[in-house]
């Protein structure tokens, strides 16, 4: 299990285990909503560092 | 006449010039027609990709779940973020096995991982059966799109032929560079009317988003959340991950990542995806929008409600804009799964059935066979009921059956066996057709659960069963195998 699979992984937990206690307006929409909104915007980010510690990983395996 | 019809006809005319125009150059071999010779930068494939996030089940049915159910229509912005993580991994190492031994549908990876033409002929079966309702969807989409938007001026049917006639024409001659061209058109087209529709309309009514959504919630208390039973968490988190396994499983999105010209471009886009797909916040606000504005949309009605907003808001000459964006949502994903369809059919079932054909008679058939589907689609549009949403849904829960087969394919020492796999998906496929076609749920099947399970989607069970039985059976193959190791020993 490498870094890379934690931070990919936790989108499912936030999104999957989370939503029973997101069920105050947020960014002028439901809580609820804005809790999805938030985990979409989080789940771009976390791949984007995924993506960065894998091509370093890579790079580094090449070395 | 009235200005959306014109308005219509000219961004019709003009995408259909695009598609056939897209061929210019190319040699339309079955490779370039299907997998656009694997070819594809960054731009085309994340198109083609959201293409299957804007379709007019999205246009019509994302504003139509938020004006009718409200809370549970929040699923469709969460499943595509999982969807993506997993495409992170997942579609490279099938774009880079289909690359090695030159693919160009879904089931000649399954043939060709399990080498067995049988379990090709079942995934073709399968993902025939679950296109074509995907297909009728998209058709009726159009038709209601078509009529509401020109005022009446079309009625339905004379929308679906249209539709159906201009996708047929530019598949047969373009292919995948027809469907990639269409696309940007659409993405632009799609992105500027949404978003314009989902910021001005709740300004424009009440004055701003969070005042919309306490009017709904003074008027209707409880809506805008997760009720406590039947579309309650536990169906939430289970229909998000059920639709994520499966959103890559169908056979023209599956077959839509052999155009890549690099594994790279996957990674890329599970970065750009999520944000992207947030296009349909904006669908979802023009539901919300729409409930104390157009009041009174009952059953499959209330997939009218962000024409309906619209119709009675805007100037015909824009109305026409927002329907030249619906027809482009039915058109891309529609020209898809006609050319999915179409070559699974050519490549995976007549060749599998009469193994002497040769790549050219394929190539032939797979193109003469998109008419001859559009038209079985076209006569499903025109003669369905209202079935078609709970044919769209098994069709899901059916392409998601071939997931546990696909992922543990994928291991370098494969423990699944042909056989298990063949009776994991027949397994799994059998349930969701008895699930669906009787109407149970967990909760009429299994009466003494406690309310969290009974509240599951039923897709669930016949994944657990697919996945148990290709367990099963494959152990048994392979004790029967090592016995008859020993024996020859």
């Amino acid at each position: 299990m490498k870094l890379i699979h934690v931070l990919a992984a936790l989108p499912f937990f936030g999104i999957l285990a989370g939503i029973p206690f997101a069920n105050p307006y947020v960014f002028g929409m439901p809580f609820i909503l804005a809790y999805v909104v938030i985990w979409a915007v989080l789940t771009s980010v976390l791949m984007a560092a995924v993506y960065k510690l894998d091509k370093e990983n890579k790079a580094g395996e090449a070395e | 006449m009235n200005a959306a019809f014109p308005v219509m006809a000219v961004v019709l005319l003009f995408c259909v010039y695009l598609g056939i125009r897209a061929r210019k150059g190319k040699n339309m071999d079955l490779e370039q027609w299907t997998v656009g010779g694997r070819g594809f930068g960054t731009m085309f494939v994340f198109l083609l990709m959201a293409g299957e996030i804007y379709t007019t089940f999205t246009f019509l049915g994302g504003s139509g779940w938020a004006y009718g159910k409200g809370g549970p229509a929040f699923y469709i912005i969460a499943y595509g973020c999982l969807a993506y993580i997993l495409s992170y991994w997942l579609l490279p190492a099938v774009w880079t096995y289909a690359k090695q031994h030159k693919l160009m549908s879904q089931s000649d990876f399954f043939i060709s991982k399990y080498n067995s033409p049988l379990l090709g002929i079942l995934v073709s079966l399968v993902g025939i059966a679950s296109l074509i309702p995907y297909l009728v969807l998209q058709l009726k989409g159009l038709g209601l799109i078509v009529s509401a938007t020109s005022y009446g001026q079309i009625p339905p049917s004379a929308a679906v032929w249209i539709g159906a006639v201009s996708i047929t024409i530019y598949v047969m001659i373009s292919g995948i560079h027809g469907s990639a061209w269409i696309s940007v058109v659409k993405d632009i087209m799609i992105l500027g009317i949404v978003l314009y529709l989902g910021i001005y309309l709740p300004i424009h009514y009440y004055g701003g988003f969070t005042e919309m959504f306490k009017q709904i919630d003074a008027a209707k208390p409880g809506f805008l959340t997760l009720p406590e039973t039947g579309q309650s968490v536990s169906w939430f988190s289970s229909t998000v991950l059920l639709t994520a396994l499966g959103f890559y499983m169908w056979p023209h999105t599956f077959a839509a990542s052999y155009s890549a010209e690099h594994p790279r471009v996957f990674r890329k886009n599970a970065i750009i995806m999520p944000l992207y797909q947030l296009v349909l916040l904006f669908v979802i606000f023009t539901g919300f929008a729409a409930i104390l504005q157009v009041p009174g949309l009952k059953g499959a009605d209330t997939d009218l409600a962000l024409l309906k907003l619209s119709v009675k808001t805007f100037d015909p000459w824009f109305v026409g804009l927002i329907g030249s964006a619906g027809i482009l949502t039915a058109l891309v994903p529609g020209s898809m799964i006609l050319m999915a369809s179409s070559t699974l059919f050519a490549k995976n079932v007549y060749k599998a059935i009469l193994p002497g054909t040769t790549d050219e008679k394929v190539s032939r058939l797979a193109k003469y066979a998109v008419p001859v589907i559009a038209l079985i689609s076209v006569y499903f549009t025109l003669k369905g009921g209202n079935t078609i949403v709970t044919l769209l849904l098994m069709g899901y829960s059916l392409v998601t059956q071939l997931f546990p087969a696909l992922l543990f394919s994928l291991p370098k020492r494969r423990f699944i066996t042909s056989h298990g796999a063949f009776a994991g998906i027949t397994a799994g496929v059998g349930t969701v057709s008895f699930i669906t076609l009787t109407e149970s749920t967990i909760g009429t099947l299994f009466p003494f659960l406690p309310q969290i399970v009974k509240d599951m989607n039923t897709g669930i069970i016949a994944l657990v069963l697919n996945i148990a039985v290709m367990f099963a059976v494959s152990a048994a193959v392979r004790k029967k195998q090592i016995s008859a190791a020993e024996k020859a020993a």
